[in-house]
Parts: C-alpha cells; sequence; structure tokens
C-alpha cells in the first residue's frame, strides 16, 4: 500500500516536475505551474454546508437552501480568489549566508508581485511544514527565509519547496511546487575552550621566519579591516585613509596552518581546529596560509581570504 | 509556526472585538424566542471573554470550561425537557458557541466559531423567513465572512474591518452561483427524517377546535393567512366565505371536529353555475387545512376533499403552499342524509343549555317546516339587541343560555355556535364551518389578501329539499361584517388591527406595496419546492436530469469564467501615476516604430537602446525620458513638468 502511494507521488512530482519547465530564476509561476485543493478547513467547511443543506431539505426551508447556495458560492469565488493571489509572482533566491555547522541557514526566497493588485498572505512550505508569510504590496517584493537546521559542514542545497497561499478564506490553498539550485554552506564548527596555537609554521616551505615580528617598521600601506588597532598610523596625515603601519615581521612571519599539523585526529577535529585558527588569526589582523591536503591557500589576511579558507574547510573532502 | 508562539499575534483585541460583534449580531433574532437564561448566559459568557481580552488574560481552566458546558447542557434538558427538539437544539447551539469564545486558543477554534455563526444564522430561519429577517441576517453573514478572512490571514492580522470590502466581493460574486443552485440543483420533498415536535411553531391560524373567545383572538391580528389570485373577476363579497375545518361535535362548551369525517368518502354533491377558478398562496400554519372558496370541486394534488367538503392535505403546511382549486358557489351538498348521520347531527349534550333548548321547541311549533324554524332563528338574532364584539364579556356556566339571554353580546364564534344549538334543538342537523370571510383586494396587483383578522366562523344547516345550506348568523347581526369586513362591523374603539380598517391612509397604502413584494417572495422564493421547481425547469425546457445539468454546468461556467476575467485579467491596467501613463503612451507609439520597450529595460537603457539606432530621436526622447525620471523616481516634482512630459509625448511622432 505504502510502496503504491509512494510510487504514485513520485508519478504525480514527476508530472508536475515537467509542467514547471522553467528552473532558473526568476521563476514565474504561470497558470499551468499553480494548483489548487481544498485545505483541512475547507473539508470542514463542506461537512458544515453539507449540515446544513440536510437541515433545509429536512425543514423544507427555502432561506436555509439561499444561505447554503450562498456560502456555495463564497467557497467556489474563493477558489479564484487564492488562485489569483498566486499566479505570476515570480522567485528569485537571495544571497545564503554562510553558518557554522549546528546553526540553521537562511535561504532569503525573493517573491515579487509584477501586478497591480496587493498578494496577501503568500507564504512557502517545505514537506508540508509552512515557512513563513509576507505580503507582496502592487508591483513590489517580499522575501520570505526559509530554514534549513545544519549537522554537519559542508554545502546545504535547497531544491525544492511549494509558494503557496490559502487567502482570502482558508478554504482552499493554491500552491506552485518550484525546483530551484540554491546552495548555503555550513563551516565547520570552530572548536572551543582551550585552544593551542598553530605550530608556526616550522618547516613550511615558503621563506623564512622570523617570529620576533613587528619590530621593524617597513613602510605605510592602507588600512585593511582586521589590522591590529595599534598598528595604524594615527599620524600619518593623510586626509582620505587610514594608514597602517607595515612591519617587517608582518611580510615574512607567515603563518601556515596545516591539516597535518593540527595535534588532533580525525578529520572533523582537525577541521573544527582550523576553523579555530583562522578566526582567531582573523580578528587578530595577521596573515596566514593554509594547507589542506591536495590545496594551498597562499598566505594574505582579510575577510575575504578568512572567507576562503573557511569555503575550503568546509568543502573539504566532497 | 505553533499556535502558542502565533496566538498574541492574531487574537488581538480588534479581532477580538469583531467576533464578539459577530457573535452578538448572530444571536441577536434568536433573544426574541430563547429563553431568558439562555440569552443572559450568552451575554454574559461574551462579556467575560471580552474582559479577558482586554485585560490580556488567560481563558478560564479547563474544569471550570468543562463544569460550564455540563451546566448549560443540564440547563437546556430541565427547561426544555430535551436537547434535540428546535428549541432546544438552537439554544444548545448558542450556549455552546458563547462557550467555544471561552476556550479560543488558536486560530482553528476562532475559525470554528465562525463556522458556527453561520450555522446561527441558518436556524434563525426555522423561526422567520420574512424578507427584512433575511436582509438583516446577509448584514450578519457579512460581517462573519470579514472577520473569517481577518482570522485566515496568516500575515499581519490587522483590523478585521478591513476586510469588509474583500468580503463584499466575494458575497457579491457568489449571488449569481447562488441564484443558479437555487433555481437548479433538485428539490428533495422533505423531511428525511422526523421532525421534533416544535420544529413548526409560533404560527397563527385556524385550529380544529373552537370554543367562545377563540376566533376573535385570531381576528386581531394583521397578518396574512393567504393570497388569492383569481383567472376571472372575484366572486361578490358576500360569497366569499373560506372554507376551513368543518366542527360537528359540541361537549356544551367547544365545538370540534368529529372523527367520522375523516373516513367517510367525498360527500355526494350537485355543483352547478359558472365555475370560479383561482390559485391560493397559503401561508403556513402548521395544520392541514387548505382554505377554499365555498364549495370546492376536486382537490389538488396531494389532498383529498373529507366527507364534509372539507380541503385536507396529505401532511401540515410548514411552507408557503401553492394550490389551484375549482370553487362553485351554487351547489347542493349531500342531498340525502343517513339516519344515523342525521341522528349524530341533531344531538346534543344531555342537560345543558334548558333555556336554549325551551326557545327552540317553541321555534319548532311554531314554524310549519325546517326553513321556518331556519328564518325565525335568524329573524331573532336579526330584531333582537345583539352586538357584535370583538370583547364580548366572559361566559359562566351554561354559556350558551348566559349568552343567548343575558349578555347577548359576542363575536362570530358566539352566534355561529349559538345558531347551531338551536338548529339541533329543533331537530335540524345543524354544523359550524370555520374558515375566513372576506378579503380586500390589492389596489394595483390585483390579488386579494386574506389576513387572520377575516377568520370566521358560520353555520352550515342540512335541509330536506336542498341539502347543507349556509347560513351566516352574524350577517343578521352585523350585515356590515360581510359587506366591508370587521373594520366596518365593530365600534371604532374595539382592537381591530391597522389593515382591517375602513378608509385609506399613506400607512395602509405602504403597507400594500410591502405586501406586493412579500406576495412575490413568498410565491417565487419561500413556495419554489419541488413542484414549482419542476413547472419552472419544463418552462425553461430542462424536462430531464440530464439537461439540468448541463444547464447547471453551463451557466455556473459563464460565470465563473466572467468572475475570473474580472480577477486574474485586469493585469494590464492604466497606471494611477499619470507620469507612467505618459511613458506607457510613449512605449506604445516606440512599439509601433518598432522598438517595443522590453520588460527588464530601464527608461535609460530604453532610451539608449532606441538613440543607438535612430540618433535623430535622441534630443526629443532624452527630453521626455528626463521628465519621466525626474517625475518618478526623483524627490522635487513641479505641477508643470507633468503637463509638459504629456504635451511631449503626445507631440512625438515617431516614423
Amino acid at each position: 500500500m505504502t510502496a503504491v502511494y509512494g510510487r504514485l507521488q513520485t508519478l504525480l512530482e514527476g508530472w508536475m516536475r515537467r509542467r514547471s519547465r522553467e528552473s532558473t530564476p526568476p521563476i514565474r509561476l504561470r497558470y499551468r505551474r499553480v494548483y489548487i485543493l481544498p485545505t483541512r478547513n475547507g473539508w470542514l467547511f463542506v461537512v458544515l454546508l453539507t449540515a446544513m443543506w440536510l437541515g433545509a431539505v429536512n425543514y423544507s426551508n427555502s432561506m436555509i437552501f439561499i444561505l447554503v447556495f450562498l456560502l456555495v458560492g463564497v467557497s467556489v469565488v474563493s477558489i479564484l480568489h487564492t488562485f489569483a493571489n498566486l499566479v505570476n509572482v515570480s522567485v528569485t533566491m537571495g544571497r545564503v549566508e554562510p553558518v557554522f555547522a549546528g546553526d540553521p541557514l537562511f535561504f532569503p526566497v525573493r517573491l515579487h508581485n509584477p501586478s497591480s493588485k496587493a498578494r496577501i498572505a503568500v507564504g512557502l512550505r517545505m514537506a508540508r511544514e509552512p515557512q513563513g508569510f509576507t505580503d507582496l504590496p502592487p508591483n513590489g517584493d517580499g522575501i520570505v527565509h526559509v530554514e534549513r537546521p545544519t549537522q554537519r559542514r559542508g554545502p546545504v542545497r535547497l531544491t525544492r519547496f511549494d509558494v503557496f497561499t490559502t487567502f482570502p478564506l482558508g478554504l482552499f490553498v493554491a500552491w506552485s511546487p518550484v525546483w530551484i539550485a540554491a546552495e548555503g554552506l555550513a563551516f565547520p564548527r570552530p572548536e572551543t575552550g582551550s585552544v593551542p596555537p598553530p605550530s608556526g609554521g616550522a618547516g613550511a616551505g615558503t621563506g623564512d621566519l622570523r617570529t620576533e615580528g613587528s619590530e621593524d617598521f617597513a613602510g605605510l600601506r592602507r588600512y585593511r579591516p582586521g589590522d591590529p588597532v595599534r598598528h595604524i598610523a594615527w599620524k600619518s596625515g593623510h586626509a582620505r585613509e587610514l594608514q597602517t603601519k607595515r612591519f617587517a615581521a608582518e611580510g615574512a612571519s607567515r603563518l601556515w596552518m596545516d591539516y597535518e599539523r593540527t595535534a588532533v585526529n580525525g578529520v572533523e577535529a582537525r577541521l573544527s581546529r582550523l576553523c579555530r585558527w583562522i578566526l582567531d588569526a582573523e580578528s587578530e589582523g595577521q596573515s596566514f596560509g593554509l594547507r589542506l591536503p591536495g590545496l594551498e591557500i597562499p598566505p594574505d589576511h582579510g575577510p575575504r581570504h578568512s572567507r576562503r579558507c573557511l569555503e575550503a574547510l568546509a568543502r573539504f573532502g566532497s | 509556526m505553533s499556535s502558542a508562539q502565533s496566538s498574541t499575534q492574531w487574537l488581538s483585541l480588534p479581532v477580538i472585538t469583531a467576533l464578539m460583534t459577530t457573535v452578538i449580531a448572530v444571536v441577536l433574532p434568536h433573544t426574541l424566542h430563547l429563553p431568558l437564561w439562555v440569552t443572559a448566559a450568552y451575554f454574559i459568557l461574551c462579556a467575560w471573554r471580552y474582559l479577558l481580552a482586554r485585560q490580556g488574560r488567560l481563558p478560564p481552566p479547563r474544569w471550570l470550561r468543562i463544569t460550564l458546558t455540563v451546566a448549560a447542557t443540564i440547563g437546556v434538558l430541565l427547561t426544555f425537557g430535551s436537547i434535540t427538539g428546535r428549541n432546544a437544539g438552537v439554544a444548545l447551539l448558542a450556549l455552546m458557541t458563547a462557550l467555544k469564545l471561552l476556550e479560543l486558543r488558536d486560530k482553528r477554534d476562532t475559525l470554528i466559531t465562525l463556522y458556527l455563526c453561520y450555522f446561527l444564522a441558518a436556524t434563525q430561519f426555522l423561526f422567520d423567513q420574512s424578507l427584512p429577517f433575511l436582509l438583516y441576517l446577509l448584514g450578519v453573514v457579512w460581517l462573519t465572512t470579514a472577520v473569517l478572512i481577518s482570522v485566515s490571514r496568516q500575515t499581519a492580522v490587522g483590523r478585521p474591518w478591513r476586510y469588509a470590502g474583500t468580503a463584499a466581493k466575494l458575497l457579491l460574486q457568489a449571488v449569481p452561483v447562488m441564484v443558479v443552485l437555487f433555481i437548479l440543483v433538485p428539490r428533495v420533498s422533505g423531511p428525511l427524517w422526523g421532525l421534533p415536535d416544535d420544529a413548526h411553531g409560533g404560527v397563527t391560524g385556524l385550529s380544529d377546535s373552537m370554543s367562545p373567545g377563540s376566533i376573535s383572538q385570531l381576528s386581531q391580528s394583521d397578518a396574512v393567512a393567504f393570497r388569492v389570485e383569481f383567472d376571472g373577476e372575484p366572486p361578490a363579497a358576500d360569497q366569499r366565505y373560506w372554507r376551513g375545518p368543518v366542527l360537528d361535535a359540541y361537549d356544551g362548551r367547544t365545538w370540534s371536529r368529529g372523527e367520522a369525517q375523516d373516513f367517510g368518502d367525498p360527500p355526494e354533491g350537485i355543483l352547478r353555475g359558472s365555475p370560479t377558478d383561482y390559485t391560493v398562496y397559503l401561508q403556513p400554519h402548521n395544520q392541514v387545512w387548505l382554505l377554499a372558496l365555498d364549495l370546492p370541486g376536486a382537490p389538488p394534488k396531494d389532498a383529498r376533499l373529507t366527507a364534509a367538503a372539507e380541503v385536507k392535505a396529505n401532511s401540515r403546511i410548514y411552507e408557503t403552499t401553492r394550490y389551484r382549486l375549482r370553487s362553485y358557489t351554487e351547489h347542493t351538498l349531500e342531498p340525502r342524509l343517513g339516519e344515523s348521520q342525521r341522528r349524530r347531527l341533531t344531538s346534543l349534550p344531555e342537560g345543558v343549555h334548558p333555556r336554549t333548548r325551551a326557545l327552540a321547541g317553541r321555534w319548532r311549533e311554531q314554524a310549519a317546516d325546517d326553513r321556518g324554524v331556519v328564518q325565525r332563528a335568524l329573524r331573532h338574532f336579526r330584531e333582537e339587541p345583539f352586538v357584535y364584539t370583538l370583547q364580548p364579556p366572559r361566559l359562566g356556566a351554561d354559556t350558551m343560555d348566559e349568552f343567548l339571554f343575558e349578555t347577548r353580546r359576542g363575536f362570530c364564534e358566539h352566534y355561529a355556535g349559538a345558531f347551531t344549538v338551536l338548529m339541533r334543538a329543533a331537530g335540524i342537523p345543524a354544523r359550524v364551518v370555520t374558515g375566513y370571510q372576506g378579503g380586500e383586494r390589492h389596489p394595483d396587483a390585483g390579488y386579494m389578501i386574506v389576513r387572520q383578522s377575516s377568520a370566521h366562523a358560520w353555520a352550515e344547516v342540512w335541509l330536506p329539499d336542498g341539502g347543507w345550506q349556509r347560513f351566516d348568523p352574524t350577517a343578521a347581526v352585523s350585515p356590515a361584517r360581510v359587506e366591508s369586513g370587521l373594520g366596518g362591523a365593530v365600534s371604532q374603539d374595539e382592537p381591530v388591527p391597522a389593515m382591517a380598517r375602513l378608509g385609506e391612509s399613506w400607512v395602509k397604502d405602504l403597507r400594500l406595496q410591502w405586501d406586493r413584494v412579500n406576495a412575490l417572495w413568498d410565491r417565487w422564493v419561500l413556495g419554489y419546492g419541488p413542484e414549482l421547481q419542476q413547472e419552472v425547469l419544463s418552462h425553461l425546457g430542462l424536462a430531464s436530469w440530464q439537461r439540468t445539468a448541463m444547464a447547471m454546468a453551463t451557466v455556473l461556467g459563464v460565470v465563473l469564467a466572467v468572475i475570473a476575467f474580472i480577477l486574474l485579467g485586469g493585469r494590464e491596467r492604466r497606471p494611477r501615476d499619470p507620469a507612467a501613463r505618459s511613458y506607457q503612451l510613449l512605449g506604445r507609439k516606440l512599439a509601433r516604430a518598432g522598438y517595443p520597450p522590453r520588460a527588464s529595460e530601464g527608461p535609460r537603457d530604453y532610451l539608449a537602446r532606441i538613440t543607438r539606432e535612430r540618433p535623430e530621436w535622441r534630443a526629443e526622447l532624452q527630453h521626455i525620458v528626463d521628465l519621466y525620471v525626474a517625475l518618478r523616481y526623483g524627490s522635487a516634482s513641479h505641477p508643470h513638468w507633468q503637463r509638459e512630459l504629456r504635451q511631449r509625448v503626445a507631440a512625438f511622432r515617431p516614423r
């Protein structure tokens, strides 16, 4: 029985998918891909109307007939209203901010209303679970965030969700399945507690290591976010930009974070520790390089660099 | 979204206020017949819930709600002796709706409460089906729908009144669907199951017994008993006797129907003269009697003629009923009377009315034959100082002797009863006929209205040479009663209902116009049952159910297509902003010249694309686009820019 049901489900899914055609954003929810069915409350309303109708027949009461047929009319007309509230809305995906494994990812789905009529309470759902609703003003947009939990690091894909609405009466639900390629990334969860510092870069390939560091002034360069405050050249007199004092150590003392030298065992534990190191180095404005089996990212600093390194950790092994 | 988390958001004070307004509006008409304690409990529960919401407090605990529910059920059971009848059911439904308010926790509870409101509105029609009621309840349905929309909405609920417009739109668009379904959905003749005893109450009409006071009470009502459309001219006023139940059993005070009438064959009768054909629209009176002009021929469908020539329907009249009849004002009813019949119809209870019997005995001796006795009796009523009044004095132990010899004040039931007793005492078969006498013609619409105030009783006497003959002793006392109705027959200070009074007044005129609307309503809407539907459908050429189904599908399809077009086709509407309108016009002009705007393109990109190919338009287009962008997206704006843009676009002619 369940096998038959499952097979039916698959067939239905395939059929809807073929009807959907477009899969690159913006996806416009055209007539042919909007479906409509009664909700649970809709069925309850059917039961109510049936009871009222039986009463009307039993008492031969014309007025109850009028009321019942009026309410039938309202429900039928509400099918059209619900449908019109969804059709032609278009869907695009916003940028997904990466998170650390264990935190939920939020996929921003942007809905656009191309018509001159406001769309009210349009929502998203996944596996029948509503994710959130928004109102779309005439010719306006709304954003609904689809929340996906992450348990482990790595990419999380959002492949299918429904855009749906039950406005105005909640008796019918109009929905349109959307297949869209959206990916969010979960970085490894940074290790907490007392984490030993990276073992320098001893034996690392590039250049000699001068640990004494930031003593020898080596000139000025443009300030980059993450530069230590004490290195800012407050008196440099540059009108527009902050300048950071460069010291000899910075150029040469490149920290290497090496997968093979994390002093822990297990892939995830190593990645966790690397993640911690990267975050710390980033907050201290230190320059570092990352070495993973089969990948080497040359030393640099700044948020973009850290981000690149964290992404490498997240995708490691996949 | 869990309910707890969202409940505070949507169950806001405005929503609660709207919900309270709805449940109170829906129960308001019910207060006319609900027991006082139910009404009081209903309002107290509503007020309680409202105060809880105002103070932001939680609903009462579960045990208290259960206790209240049980108490309400027991209360209904004690008041009505049942929880299933019409009145008990409605009382219980009302109480449960109010109790449901107390446990509003999530959206679903609220929706169920609103569904119950629709149901309560429907039950109202079991008590009253008049037009003003329908209008009131349509208002209630409108309100309920608006609140339903605001509660079903998942985003910010806001004030429910905001959805009055949407609700009105839904209801108006539903009206054509309702009309189609009302006409075409096959009507089954009910009832499907046994109706409770109190299914139809509070309706006035003739009963099948008569004692002093019963008809004068009925006469004080202006309610319409039935309306009649005559095919030709209506009969003269003194011929408008509408025959109802015939009463031939007498216990010394009350006249009632003998059961023999129901088992005999229809009477042998000779009907003469030109027939009168007419259609009666009878208001529900919860009895089986179909009123017929004296004397009816063949009975209509679903009815039969009893041994006393009454028309009796096969089931009680609970809704407006339409029937056609043919009557003959000249007739000989039952020319031969059997001996046992004769004995029964001349019998009186032992030992009652000694003075009345003595009087009848004297007349018997003086008169040559039965007809002589009848004439003597009528002369007695005409010549002695009898008074026709709606307010006769109360009668004591022997009602008849007291009335005939002491008080001499009475209404038609007194005179008909006394006359019949006198006839029987003289050995002449006689019985009382109840019904209506008279009726006013609607000055414009032509149909005849017979009101409860025309309720009447008269006597029938069996004479060897003519069968049953109608004699109206009231007419002997007060000839005006038969000629001009109740208003002309009793004195001015009696409690005659307004419409029965003589004379013209604008109030009366207005009420007659209103009656016309009601007549149409009763005829076409309330009276729209299986039979009328059959007639209408065959008139429309929809004799078979297949054709009806086809017609229904087609008409509904067209109706829905029109609504869908209104809802979905309105996308390409003219923009409100005049600048956008001008720009749209420019786009159309350029499209004709071969450069249609693209949906993804802003005005500047559009300008750039066109001027690459048509540099000669650059100067003019640049101007227009600058104006448009300034008007649409700029912070400052001058009224004359708008005009300039419009003029430039109008003047621009791409070739």
